[in-house]
């Protein structure tokens, strides 16, 4: 089959039980979408798929063909950071960084949705992905210094 | 340019936010096998037997073995060995018993994970299942004629009987934390690999040259054929990095197949096989006077070990009796604590490991001695802290065998402080207006020592190569904290190079000798230390060669910005770190008077630990209709001797908040009567979310550097989480307005709902 991510078409052959998180890991070599549960709740795997965020631990392979994935190999255009990276690099909005990837690709599709998310209704949103290492307080200032970033 | 007190972004980040860092499970190796550890379903029972054939039989299984196929000794005790404890050591697969769900029974080796998960489905192990232990405090047997109870740790001075006669007032309490444990988003992974001569273990994290001396040990390896490496770790919190099962097994297999053998943990997995700790059962019994003085603590307490003594050994227990004191004085103190074996998971340290629950019983027993004597109780704290004029201030115990003595510190200042910052009687005044018009707002705040900076040693190479570029090398240990950036901050400025020149190299066996590791808020003071002064030696031979070139005395000559020049003229001749660094390479002039390389080698060695210290102040409402508990507002004040890199300082004592938090309210792993654990899912296993995480406040201050090391640093790691429970279940008795509610956490809606309805 094949599997359009970050706008390159991959041919992948895999198992129809082959999750799509596994898929990009292992078949695409795009090992910035990490495994933190597989079980939906942690977001550490969450991609952007057709413009929504998505768990990508929750989907099979099989089921993407003909999607428009984005990871966040994709983000960054060249050697210059997404207004996202930038701020979190700024903020400080990561420490062991393994749930970064999750967290910038929640961000990007929400955002997407609803450009102007802020206070409550934006940490409702991220919410939706679990961080061990931060307290969420530089994630959500992160977020929303970007937003107002790419507002602009 | 001065680099240390400054806020510079991460040189651990560009990797990180594009994808491109490499996590353990990122890592690829040609004709790897992937290995899948058969656990046990049973709490407590006997094996009678093992089916493993129909697993062996099905196609592109590589290997299947039991304890029957593998020779490998029990896992060593890496701290804290009191005696005693051999025979609870856990074996690397279960061996005549299996003593909690989860435990490694067998391993499957296939040529990919989804297939090694299909044989370990065919693998039938029998079980003769026995009654489970699940009560600490009632402690059974371990083995016919060995006792569940494996040690017992004492510590204490002064008089307790007369002191207690002496005291006008004694009350008694029986206080509990439930189990919790770290949760790093990253699962364990273990990857060996050996190439006939030399075996190397990919995944390595917080203790790697530990690691490689016990794995040595344990396969009959000499020491210098095992590598152990550590890639981006994602995160820690005492749990990870410890020595498991699964790490000697992966060793052992790549070694017997000749194959790389990966092991990358699920989170089901991890959540009934990696260490659990907390879970601590105290009895408690305080004398004071009529000022709330007090006069006596004597404390007996249950450590619910789980089902093996792992790496830690004592460790928990140790550190739950030394710091119990914390920033009071206490004439006169006892503490007994019993190691108990049950068939939950085995436990270790989580970071603040018996601290948050000793807090938690020290702040519960000042808010006690408050409410007999109808007494606020920030003013029971002020009464009982330890003066500025005691400290240096010597507790009268040990902890991990080093004396306790409060370094430095200015106790009732960080109390004025923080009471200053909330203003504290209008703070008072508008929660009881909000509680007069209904609200179950409240207010609680508690006050902990922690400790830093665990010795004995740490050595730090620096080297300078002919382009000039630096390179930090450390046994020490990154799991997300921000090591690299904190060191190479102090690196730069020793060295009077820009931070962008310094690379820092961790957790690699085969780049230096020997390394303490990261673990007991250590890094900073200990790593730091040597840094600076390993640095500063580089320096001095640069400027020793310099004054050679430059015909002046290294007296006069000044680096700034990697160059160095004579003092005073700044644009006169000068000279490079490169250059220098060229001028000592091989076969170079300086060689002969220099020796060669720019390079140095530092120990920095500490017998003491160096103890930071601070308060946490929540303000928390209840919501009656549904037993739930919101924190609305969150002070931490914390003195941290001297802050290398405040944002990191400040980032690591609010994660430490939220992880406080989530002890505090959410997180627990519950066990049903047959030993079953009921929270082996993050749907039942709570973390908090950045909807239960209000934004904390901060107060950070540098009043009491240490005097025990050259930077004055003390720690920034367990500051954040240490004094969590105990604030917050202050501030839900206050807002429940009932004394002492609060005796055991977390302070789930079940417990809420039944101290509404009480």
């Amino acid at each position: 089959m094949k599997l359009n991510v970050n706008g390159v078409d991959y041919s992948v052959e895999v198992e129809p039980r082959k999750t799509l998180a596994d898929t990009l890991r292992e078949d695409c070599g795009l090992t910035g979408t990490h495994l933190g549960c597989e079980h939906g709740v942690c977001g550490a795997c969450t991609i952007v798929m057709d413009g929504s965020p998505v768990r990508s631990c929750l989907l099979f392979a099989v089921q993407c063909e003909g999607a428009a994935i984005e990871t966040v190999e994709g983000l960054a255009r060249g050697g210059e950071l997404h207004p996202l990276q930038q701020a979190f690099w700024d903020h400080h909005g990561l420490q062991c960084g393994f749930c970064t990837p999750g967290f910038l690709m929640l961000a990007k599709g929400a955002l997407a949705e609803n450009p102007d998310l802020t206070g409550d209704a934006l940490r409702e949103v991220l919410s939706s992905n679990l961080c061990r290492c931060t307290g969420y307080q530089n994630i959500v200032r992160a977020v929303e210094d970007a937003a107002a970033r790419m507002r602009s | 340019m001065s680099y240390i007190g400054r806020s510079v972004r991460r040189l651990e980040d560009p990797p990180l936010l594009t994808g491109k860092a490499q996590f353990v499970a990122d890592l690829v190796f040609p004709g790897e096998v992937a290995m899948r550890v058969v656990r046990s379903q049973v709490a407590s029972g006997r094996i009678l037997g093992l089916e493993l054939e129909q697993a062996r039989q099905l196609p592109g299984v590589a290997a299947v073995w039991s304890a029957n196929d593998v020779d490998l000794p029990p896992i060593g005790f890496r701290m804290s060995d009191v005696g005693g404890l051999e025979r609870y050591r856990q074996p690397v697969l279960a061996t005549g018993y299996v003593r909690y769900v989860g435990e490694p029974v067998a391993v499957v080796l296939a040529e990919n994970a989804y297939l090694a998960e299909d044989a370990a489905d065919l693998v039938w192990v029998e079980i003769e299942e026995l009654e489970p232990a699940l009560d600490a405090t009632r402690p059974g047997t371990f083995l016919p004629g060995l006792s569940a109870e494996a040690a017992l740790i004492e510590k204490g001075y002064g008089d307790i009987g007369a002191a207690m006669a002496r005291s006008q007032h004694v009350i008694e309490l029986e206080l509990a934390v439930g189990r919790h444990t770290g949760v790093p988003l990253e699962t364990r992974g273990a990857i060996g690999v050996w190439d006939g001569d030399i075996l190397r273990m990919y995944g390595a994290a917080k203790v790697p040259h530990y690691n490689r001396l016990a794995i040595a040990g344990m396969l009959g390896l000499a020491p210098e054929k095992v590598h152990l490496h550590e890639s981006h770790v994602g995160g820690g919190f005492g749990i990870r990095g410890e020595l498991y099962p699964e790490d000697v097994l992966v060793c052992a297999a790549a070694r017997r197949l000749g194959r790389p053998v990966r092991w990358i943990e699920d989170r089901r997995e991890h959540l009934t096989a990696a260490n659990h700790s907390r879970d601590q059962v105290h009895r408690v019994k305080v004398g004071f006077d009529d000022q709330g003085f007090i006069l006596v603590i004597d404390d007996e307490f249950w450590q619910d070990q789980g089902a093996y003594v792992r790496t830690h050994a004592a460790t928990v227990s140790d550190l739950t009796a030394a710091m119990l004191p914390g920033p009071y004085l206490i004439p006169a103190y006892r503490a007994r604590g019993h190691i108990v074996l049950t068939n939950k998971t085995p436990a270790g340290t989580y970071r603040s490991p018996g601290r948050y629950e000793g807090t938690f019983v020290r702040e519960r027993i000042i808010d006690g001695v408050a409410a007999r004597l109808g007494l606020d109780p920030t003013e029971v704290r002020r009464v009982n802290l330890i003066p500025e004029d005691r400290i240096p201030f010597q507790r009268g115990v040990d902890a991990l065998g080093t004396e306790v003595t409060y370094d430095s510190g200015r106790y009732h200042d960080l109390l004025d402080r923080v009471l200053r910052h909330l203003d504290y009687p209008t703070l008072r005044r508008d929660l009881e207006g909000r509680r007069a018009a209904g609200e179950m707002v409240g207010f609680g705040l508690a006050y902990f020592v922690e400790k830093s900076g665990l010795g004995p040693f740490d050595e730090v190479r620096v080297e300078v190569d002919t382009e000039g570029r630096v390179e930090v090398i450390t046994g020490a240990a990154s799991l997300g904290q921000g090591v690299e950036t904190s060191i190479a901050q102090i690196c730069a400025e020793e060295l009077g190079v820009a931070i962008e020149s310094v690379r820092v190299t961790h957790g690699q066996t085969d780049r230096i000798g020997r390394g303490m590791g990261a673990f007991a808020t250590r890094v900073t003071v200990m790593t730091g230390s040597a840094t600076a002064m390993a640095a500063a030696s580089v320096r001095n031979k640069a400027l020793r060669i310099a004054a050679d070139l430059l015909e002046a005395s290294p007296a006069d000559l000044r680096m700034e910005d990697g160059r160095v020049f004579v003092e005073g003229s700044r644009e006169g001749p000068s000279l490079t770190l490169a250059d220098l660094a060229m001028a000592v390479a091989p076969g170079s002039a300086g060689v002969e008077r220099h020796g060669p390389g720019l390079v140095a080698t530092e120990e920095f060695l500490a017998d003491h630990m160096t103890y930071p210290y601070g308060i946490h102040a929540a303000v928390v409402v209840v919501d009656p209709a549904t037993a739930g508990c919101k924190v609305l507002r969150y002070l931490v004040g914390y003195d941290v001797g001297r802050a290398v890199n405040p944002m990191l300082v400040e980032g690591q004592l609010v994660g430490g908040v939220a992880q406080g938090i989530g002890g505090a309210l959410l997180e627990e792993f519950h066990y049903d009567e047959a030993g079953q654990p009921l929270s082996a899912s993050f749907m039942d296993y709570l973390l908090p979310t950045a909807a239960e995480i209000p934004a904390v406040e901060l107060v950070l201050r540098e009043d009491a550097p240490s005097p025990l090391n050259p930077l004055g640093v003390k720690g920034a790691g367990e500051g954040g989480i240490n004094a969590a429970g105990a604030a917050i279940a202050a501030a839900v008795d206050d807002a429940l307005g009932l004394p002492m509610a609060v005796a055991r956490l977390p302070i789930s809606p079940e417990r809420l709902h039944q101290l509404l309805n009480s």
